[in-house]
């Protein structure tokens, strides 16, 4: 199909067999472009300029040094929870449950901020995040476990369990846990030194962040360095195959589906020990969802998933300003992300057809540049 | 609890099973056909959306109920192309669909009724008394004193059931669930029927969302469903595939959904965050001890291409 455009070409063409690297940017890149194209269509509908939004978004997200860090602090716990949903999907399971598991991972380590705070020092961050995966890894043990010794499926387990969660510290937020004198549903602060430093004075981005960072990196060991990732690959891939070189194929869902909650636990702890600096409803302000878009938008890789949980936190940052500046509904993020996974999975079909805008004079040399 | 108490809980029974029956007679159609249905959630939203819309525009709840069903079928649409076309996991697909929908619904609720604002009360539907049985004694009340849409719901699993197991359309759908190669070189267009079966589960899947905002409530708010699309797709599950068996699940969550409102109202010293949990734990334990021992359509989550992709 050729789309001629004054003296520009624009041609949507068939190109089988663009693999590797460039594949996996490509595909992603495209779902990208066309989730924003069809969410301009509606923001017009809501009688807005699109255009007008998405500058309002993208200055609200990267406009200043306090904006940028903003996006920043929003992305640390979708890096985290989109870190742990990559551990397993790669082991073929599919986890809904990053929400869940972040609400276990914050109340254990609020718990252990409040109640263990005798312990000195730095030692307390460590016990605190500890707790943050326990917690997280507990919830999503349980759905491994029915998984691995039932067969029941992962998926809708890990759903009742994030609304298991949500009603569970609605609850101790109501009675056992709250704040004396209890006029609101949170409980007291942690213990001050088990709050997350800040790294760079007068901004709110903390620790957490760097902590997420060096997550991709244990991530990346994990999966593609170690034979426990090796072996979790291998079920992910082929679970029949698996089984019959000798694998313990339950024992390794189980396992990834606890490591993948003990990441979204640590999403979290890091929301709490660097933010909230209590237990709040609602402090996981769903990013355990939003960590589903992450994980495939960053093709379940741990670089990509840094970079995609960087574009969703300015996504969250400037679809506030977007709001405030245009009156356009921050909700517009969610469509977007929706639109991103359905996109992201079409990029099959995507990546066969490859946009490409040319100058006409330079189309016969650079037509052979992509082939 | 007396008989009066009895007769309002079994009343409520089936006015919460309602949404979740609706939903997961939807849910059968998919699932016979071999395509997991996790847009459901979805499709409800987008459905309770849309009914509260048409109500809200019209005044008129039936118009309300339809633009829902129409609601739920736009997004069904997309499930379709998703599974059935793109060849995508079903699973991620329905997810990525439960996302735009939630972000759709809220979108539109504040370009409707402004950001921040309450959304106003639109035309719900009301209780109509079926004549004469309405006043039989216990019976009456439970069964007979219903939200229209209810007797919609109850007609509808023997109609679902009498397509699934003695029409020419049933026999496609199940035979593609099992074997959609044999299934094409008997002649049968996987195709069209798997998409057809799409098409009947976000109708009715709307249908159930409209239930909720304007059966059961009559506004939208932010995520109403709130997780009973995937416990309508459990239903389908626990309810081996069969309208009847399903009937049979959808029921035991209505009790559940009734049982918790009925302990809030009576002031049980139980905490209500622990009913409200019910459902969700309820589902845990029932697919724990059922699905070990069903056997899905073969073809279930399966993908199929001519050319064996």
């Amino acid at each position: 199909m050729q789309l001629k455009l004054g003296k520009w070409e624009i041609s949507i063409e068939r190109k089988p067999k663009v693999s590797g690297l460039l594949a996996g940017i490509l595909g992603p890149a495209a779902a990208l472009v066309l989730a924003f194209i069809v969410a301009s269509f509606i923001i017009a509908l809501s009688g807005a300029n699109p255009l007008l939004a998405y500058k309002y978004m993208l200055s609200g997200a990267f406009g200043s040094l306090r904006s940028f860090t903003e996006t920043l602090v929003k992305a640390t716990p979708l890096l985290l929870s989109g870190l742990g949903l990559t551990v397993a999907y790669r082991t073929g399971l599919i986890s809904i449950g990053a929400e869940g598991q972040m609400i276990m991972g914050g109340l254990f380590a609020t718990l252990a901020g409040i109640y263990m705070g005798w312990i000195p020092g730095p030692a307390l961050i460590l016990v605190v995040m500890l707790a943050g995966m326990v917690g997280g890894g507990l919830w999503g043990a349980i759905p491994g476990y029915l998984k691995a010794r039932l067969g029941v499926s992962e998926v809708i387990n890990t759903i009742m369990l994030n609304y298991i969660a949500i009603f569970l510290v609605s609850y101790l937020l109501d009675v056992p846990l709250r704040e004396p004198p209890g006029y609101f549903p949170q409980t007291a602060q942690i213990a001050r030194h088990a709050w997350l430093p800040y790294v760079l004075p007068g901004t709110r981005l903390h620790l957490g962040v760097l902590i997420a960072f060096a997550s991709a990196f244990v991530v990346y060991f994990l999966l593609w360095r170690s034979p426990l990732g090796y072996q979790m690959r291998a079920v992910g891939y082929n679970r029949e195959a698996a089984r019959h070189s000798g694998m313990n194929v339950g024992k390794n869902m189980v396992l990834a589906l606890s490591l993948s909650g003990a990441f979204a636990g640590l999403a979290g702890m890091v929301e709490i020990a660097g933010l909230h600096h209590r237990l709040l409803n609602g402090f996981s302000s769903e990013y355990g969802f939003d960590a589903m878009a992450v994980a495939l938008l960053g093709k379940l890789h741990p670089g990509g998933v840094t970079i995609a949980s960087i574009f969703f936190g300015a996504l969250r940052v400037g679809a506030n300003m977007m709001q405030r500046s245009v009156q356009v509904p921050a909700s517009l993020v969610f469509v977007i992300q929706g639109l991103v996974i359905l996109f992201v999975l079409m990029d099959e079909l995507l990546r066969n057809y490859v946009i490409r805008i040319f100058a006409k004079p330079v189309l016969e040399e650079k037509s052979y540049g992509l082939k | 609890m007396d008989l009066n108490n009895l007769a309002g809980f079994l009343a409520a029974t089936f006015r919460m099973a309602t949404p979740i029956l609706l939903a997961s007679l939807g849910g059968v159609f998919t699932a016979r056909v071999g395509i997991i249905n996790f847009a459901l959630e979805g499709i409800m939203l987008v459905g309770a959306f849309m009914g509260v819309y048409g109500s809200y525009v019209t005044g008129n709840p039936w118009i309300g109920a339809l633009m829902g069903s129409l609601g739920g079928l736009a997004v069904a649409l997309i499930l379709g192309y998703m599974s059935i076309t793109v060849k995508a996991d079903q699973v991620v697909a329905g997810t990525g669909i439960n996302i735009l929908s939630i972000g759709l619904t809220s979108y539109l609720l504040n370009v409707v009724f402004g950001i921040g604002a309450k959304p106003s009360a639109v035309a719900a539907f009301q209780e109509w008394a079926v004549p004469g049985l309405s006043n039989l004694p216990f019976v009456g009340p439970v069964l007979f004193r219903q939200i229209p849409l209810v007797y919609v719901a109850l007609l509808l699993v023997p109609l679902t059931w009498y397509i699934i197991y003695k029409t020419p359309f049933g026999l496609s759908m199940r035979a593609i669930g099992e074997h959609p190669r044999a299934a094409d070189s008997l002649g049968i267009n996987v195709y069209r029927v798997r998409y057809l079966a799409v098409i009947i589960s976000g109708i009715l899947g709307g249908l159930g969302g409209a239930f909720l905002s304007i059966g059961q409530l009559s506004v939208f708010m932010e995520k109403l469903t709130s997780g009973r699309g995937y416990v309508a797709w459990s239903t389908v599950t626990v309810g081996k595939w069969n309208p009847l068996g399903i009937m049979g699940a959808s029921f035991l969550f209505g009790a559940a959904d009734a049982l918790q409102l009925r302990l809030q109202t009576l002031g049980f010293k139980i905490p209500y965050q622990f009913f409200l949990m019910l459902p969700y734990i309820l589902t845990i334990l029932v697919l724990a001890g059922v699905v070990g021992r069903t056997v899905p359509p073969a073809s279930m989550g399966k993908p199929y291409g001519k050319e064996g992709r």
